[in-house]
């Protein structure tokens, strides 16, 4: 009896000291994950609380903004037709998709398929420093170089800005986030699926072509989403090369101009509380809206993946 | 004996390195027809890696190199010039885990025929219906053939993986543990299909399960750190071995 009372005091007072620990992890757990929230809640609700102003405090309507192809707003009457910006975002980030999709595809094939061990090795560091080389060196290369390039190549006949240009810089730009994420796909594939479809008697490239790149589908789908999604966002290194002119996009040599870009060349021209401020807040709250649609598309990829 | 009137299976010195370590050494054996040959051993004994190397699976292996002889109707399948493609078609595989593609009952199956040049759906639907019969998985897939594969049991997919390997009309089957992560009642599944099949083919199984070895095969080999230790009927290997690192593992001594 004695022995049991000796024993049983040091078991609660570690069960008394470990049931502190969990409450400290998770109150601290807990009290992070608010102020993200709040954080988080407070952007979107700052946004949008500016960006509706300029349909519900200065009147200008919301279909003029998203199907207007005039943008005016100093001249009288000003007008805020988005469209051209709209439009040159869309038009620029797809574009972008299309050059660096399949070329994404193929550098991970490599990688993970072709060349595993030699491949991965030297490819892999050179994709990672092409995500780490800061927007505004690609932007500048793209003026000093692709610009100039353009322009020789249409023999003069236009200065090199445009939405060709966008395009380019941005699919280098994306490449390393959809290689990165093809390749981990590939590398998730289960190794038994290959062995089968080599076991069947069938090629190299009758098994990626027939098998890994269907399976993984999804799973590639999503890399060039969230690639699209980085080029939609991405401002200065567009900026520098697509020209800036309102318009909707007419050819690859035409200057246009994106969302992002607008914000950033306007933002600092206009004065807080104006029409022609609140009409930038409502091209945020159209980007904001964009990144979600793309992670509805990411998220509803993903669950077809686990099929 | 009747090998010298029926087509020959078998390799001659067959040694597997993986890099400089030699995991299969100098093996002579021969696979008789319409028989299942068991591959008996402790773990990393080289049995699976000298099954993957009778269709040239190890080929996709980069670091593995296979040295010797795979004779097959007077051919070397070992040789260079000898299509690993071609060979695979003739020599079927099946693993451990079952490896169904992420696609209907129908299209694992008819995934192999059309490689090899079947489009027409008459003929494809024929060889999915034969194959899954002949895997005694037709009658439970016969009304779900456009559901995905993975929606199956395990067991059920592995006699999936069976049927798929039957599709491209094989001489010899290759069985790599193939019941090893099945229930029981799956497992004796697979080993009636597997005492079936060996009506029509060649079967060489590896297996970890001692009493399966006995329950399906014809005649054993034992593998101990890459040799051959001992290769003869089933029935006088588990009851009367001739070598006495035989009856110790199958006494259960070791490994």
């Amino acid at each position: 009896m004695e022995n049991t009372k000796v024993v049983a005091e040091p078991k609660k007072r570690s069960f008394a000291k470990h049931h502190r620990e969990d409450m400290i992890g998770k109150i601290y757990t807990n009290l992070c994950v608010l102020l993200l929230i709040v954080v988080i809640v407070s952007i979107v609700y700052f946004v949008a609380s500016k960006g509706l102003s300029t349909f519900f405090k200065d009147g200008v309507s919301p279909i003029e903004f998203l199907f207007g192809t005039h943008w005016s707003p100093d001249g009288s009457p000003a007008s805020f037709g988005a469209l051209p910006f709209i439009g040159g975002s869309f038009v620029v980030s797809m574009l972008a998709a299309l050059i660096a999709g399949p070329l994404s595809i193929c550098a991970a094939l490599f990688m993970t398929e072709i060349v595993p061990g030699k491949g991965k090795r030297i490819l892999q560091p050179v994709i990672e420093l092409l995500s780490g080389i800061p927007s505004v060196v690609y932007g500048f290369i793209g003026l000093t170089v692709l610009v100039p390039f353009i322009s020789a190549l249409t023999g003069g006949n236009s200065l090199g800005y445009g939405v060709g240009a966008g395009a380019l810089v941005l699919s280098v730009m994306i490449l390393p986030t959809i290689t990165s994420i093809a390749a981990d796909a590939l590398a998730s594939l289960p190794r038994g699926m290959r062995e089968a479809s080599y076991a069947l008697g069938a090629t190299r490239w009758q098994t990626i072509y027939r098998v890994v790149l269907p399976t993984l589908a999804p799973s590639l789908w999503t890399g060039v989403i969230l690639g699209i999604a980085r080029a939609f966002g991405e401002a200065l290194a567009v900026q520098m090369v697509i020209g800036n002119a309102p318009f909707l996009p007419t050819s690859l040599l035409t200057s246009a101009s994106t969302l992002t870009s607008v914000i950033t060349l306007n933002m600092t021209n206009t004065s807080t509380g104006s029409v022609q401020n609140n009409v930038l807040w409502s091209m945020a709250l159209m980007l904001l809206f964009m990144t979600f649609v793309f992670i509805i598309i990411v998220r509803l990829l993903q669950r077809r993946n686990k099929l | 004996m009747q090998t010298r009137t029926q087509p020959r299976f078998g390799t001659e010195e067959l040694s597997v390195f993986y890099g400089t370590n030699e995991a299969v050494k100098k093996i002579n054996m021969e696979f008789p027809e319409k028989s299942v040959t068991a591959l008996i051993g402790p773990s990393g004994c080289g049995k699976s890696t000298f099954l993957r190397s009778l269709n040239r699976m190890n080929d996709e292996i980069a670091s593995a190199k296979v040295v010797g002889k795979i004779w097959m109707d007077g051919e070397d399948l070992n040789d260079k010039d000898t299509d690993a493609i071609t060979l695979r078609q003739k020599i079927g595989m099946v693993w451990q885990r079952p490896n169904p593609f992420y696609k209907s009952i129908y299209e694992n199956i008819a995934f192999g025929p059309r490689y090899h040049g079947t489009k027409n759906k008459k003929q494809l639907d024929e060889i999915v219906e034969q194959s899954l019969r002949r895997a005694a998985l037709w009658d439970e897939v016969k009304d779900r053939l456009k559901e995905s594969a993975l929606a199956l049991s395990g067991g059920q997919q592995q006699r999936l993986c069976i049927a798929r390997a039957l599709s491209v009309s094989p001489q010899i089957l290759l069985l790599d543990e193939p019941a090893s992560a099945l229930d029981p009642v799956s497992t004796g599944k697979v080993e009636e299909l597997i005492i079936e099949l060996k009506k029509e083919l060649r079967i060489v199984i590896v297996t970890h399960n001692m009493q399966q070895a006995a329950r399906v095969s014809d005649s054993t080999a034992y593998f101990y750190l890459g040799n051959l230790i001992e290769h003869d009927e089933t029935t006088k290997l588990f009851s009367n071995p001739s070598n006495q690192m035989t009856q110790e593992y199958i006494m259960g001594r070791f490994g």
